[in-house]
């Protein structure tokens, strides 16, 4: 930090007095000027590299699925079908599953980190403070394979066994929503995808959370606290706006996360081409139905469709972003602007 | 130990109180009395005690888990250490403006609203007068009366503090603690909250800690001369800055040390 300023600065008082014609006094003329011409021009680069290889990734992503996208169109985002053997290829199914098992993440990740971040920063004992964070951290250093390997021989036969029934015979009776609770209880599938998520991306959410709660000034809290608020009043009236660009940072990482998530996915999910109206029923995700079938993808279009759908991922992920852009300013619109 | 012999009832009593940050004590058995509808000053150089003294009086030191105090503070008949009502409700009836302007990230009026509806369900319209009154009384009406549903932080600092001050007496607390309030505001600024702080003693108890013996001698009726976490001499003001009792206090109002 201090040595951009260092080379920065006197570098604009040079072009300012060379330009009189004068060079700096105690300076020698042009060194340091090379120098940090140099230097803007790395970093611009560096960041130039980041459009080329955005434009780049979408250039390939664009051509590769040519074929599919001339052969199917539109109609490629809203067919169930998936059928390499008769060539008939349509995104629909992938495209739910990606959607559903990563909302089913946030709604349980999101409360259950806000709670963590919560207790982390304002209720925990001081002692448990570091131990509780390291674990969180650990949580979150576990290779997403493991979790895959977890969900699969650990956890979806425990799921199956003792907590699906108790769901269908319960949810599933309800009306309307007891249709996203029926069906046999088989352990994985797009509900059992999207709770491993949670856990996978619940370390995330919870640690962005606490890093800028803890960021919160003393004083502002004691301010609310002196009115007589409780910690969760203070917590969510307070605390939460003022860091509300912060924790939804933190959950588009978690979004993301849940969103591009492959191996964990893939061992849980099920990868059935099929569109059903249950949460247990197996599915399928983008992600999961590339990294199963790039390698056995045989003709053109196949192929051609697989990058398709890569491109409507890296798309929904775009969205995604764009969307919490335009929260946050409806958001900071809600606080009334500033004068 | 510092009783006044006046006339005035006491708001506040504290009797012998102490207080612990860890191991370190920080008041050392500290009595005064605090008058009613007066404002009193807590002076006294860096680390006497003033501040903690004052967040003794709304249990701000309950939210760090090593801090203790061991005493009494009395108001109207009940020991506030020890009361088994909810310290939120005790809050409610000592408001607090502190060393630095905190608005809340919300607009102007939500910031006043807030407090409120923590413990009253007002209408629209009374919750409308209730902020109203509040932002005359902290003399801030006038100048945001047009923009009160926009951002707390748009204002300036001196603006943001009477914002603050407002806030606390929306929820109509018998007892205003400021602690340096004026610390990070310039000249004209706190000009003006000294002015207001004269206004509030009509309906408050006002106790401010200061930095600024003048701020001290300008806006209070009483002040209180601490050192090293002893309560050293309690007076009027005039008293303490002309005829001072102890020589510590003549030697750190005179500006031999402090």
């Amino acid at each position: 930090m201090s040595s951009i300023l260092a080379t920065n600065l006197p570098s604009v008082l040079q072009e300012e007095s060379s330009a009189k014609g004068e060079p700096p006094p105690g300076r020698p003329a042009g060194g340091s000027a090379l120098v940090d011409a140099l230097f803007r021009h790395v970093t611009r680069l560096a960041a130039l590299l980041v459009f080329s290889v955005l434009a780049a990734i979408l250039f390939s992503l664009l051509v590769g699925s040519g074929q599919s996208i001339t052969r199917f169109g539109l109609a490629f985002l809203f067919n169930p079908e998936w059928d390499p053997v008769k060539e008939e290829f349509g995104a629909l199914v992938p495209i739910v599953g990606t959607l559903a098992t990563a909302a089913i993440a946030m709604i349980i990740a999101v409360p259950v980190s806000f709670g963590i971040a919560l207790f982390l920063t304002e209720l925990s004992p001081p002692w448990l403070k570091r131990p509780l964070g390291t674990a969180i951290e650990l949580l979150a250093a576990i290779p997403s394979i493991i979790y895959g390997m977890w969900g699969l021989f650990v956890f979806a036969p425990l799921f199956m066994e003792h907590v699906q029934p108790l769901f269908v015979a319960t949810l599933g009776k309800l009306p309307l929503i007891g249709v996203l609770f029926a069906g046999p209880p088989i352990g994985i599938g797009i509900f059992t995808a999207g709770l491993i998520l949670s856990i996978m991306v619940i370390p995330f959410i919870a640690s962005v959370m606490r890093d800028v709660f803890d960021l919160v000034p003393p004083m502002l809290k004691e301010s609310a606290y002196a009115l007589g608020g409780t910690t969760w009043e203070v917590m969510w009236k307070v605390v939460l706006p003022y860091t509300k660009v912060g924790v939804i940072g933190g959950i588009m990482l978690g979004l993301g996360r849940a969103l591009g998530e492959t191996m964990a996915v893939t061992f849980v999910i099920g990868n059935a081409h099929r569109l059903s109206g249950s949460l247990f029923a197996p599915g399928n995700s983008i992600a999961s139905a590339l990294a199963n079938e790039f390698t056995e993808a045989v003709g053109e279009l196949y192929s051609s469709a697989l990058i398709e759908l890569g491109l409507v991922l890296f798309l929904i992920t775009s969205i995604v972003l764009a969307l919490s852009k335009i929260m946050l300013m409806q958001l900071a619109k809600q606080e009334g602007t500033r004068s | 130990m510092a009783e006044l012999n006046l006339d005035i009832a006491p708001k506040i009593k504290v009797n012998d109180l102490n207080f612990y940050y860890g191991a370190f004590k920080a008041l050392k058995s500290v009595s005064l009395d605090i008058p009613e509808k007066k404002v009193t000053a807590f002076i006294g150089p860096s680390g006497c005690g003033k501040s903690t003294l004052l967040r003794t009086f709304n249990r701000m030191f309950e939210l760090y888990p090593d801090q203790r105090a061991e005493g009494e503070i009395i108001m109207d008949g009940e020991n506030l250490l020890t009361s088994k009502r909810d310290v939120g409700l005790i809050r409610a009836e000592i408001g607090m403006v502190f060393q630095k302007p905190t608005p809340f990230p919300m607009s102007i009026y939500d910031n006043i609203a807030f407090g409120v509806r923590l413990f009253e369900n007002l209408s629209r319209s009374a919750m409308e007068d209730r902020v109203e009154s509040a932002l005359t009384k902290s003399a801030l009406w006038k100048e945001v009366k047009d923009k009160l549903h926009q951002s707390g932080n748009g204002l300036s600092g001196g603006q943001q503090q009477r914002l603050c001050i407002a806030r606390a007496i929306a929820i109509k607390p018998k007892v205003l603690l400021m602690d340096e309030p004026c610390s990070a505001l310039d000249p004209i600024s706190t000009g003006f909250i000294e002015e207001l702080i004269g206004e509030l003693k009509k309906d408050y108890t006002v106790v401010i800690v200061t930095h600024n013996m003048q701020q001290a001698a300008r806006a209070s009726d009483f002040t209180a001369y601490m050192y090293l976490g002893d309560l050293i001499e309690l007076g009027k003001t005039d008293d303490i800055f002309f005829r001072p009792k102890d020589k510590r206090t003549e030697d750190y109002i005179t500006g031999r040390f402090g």
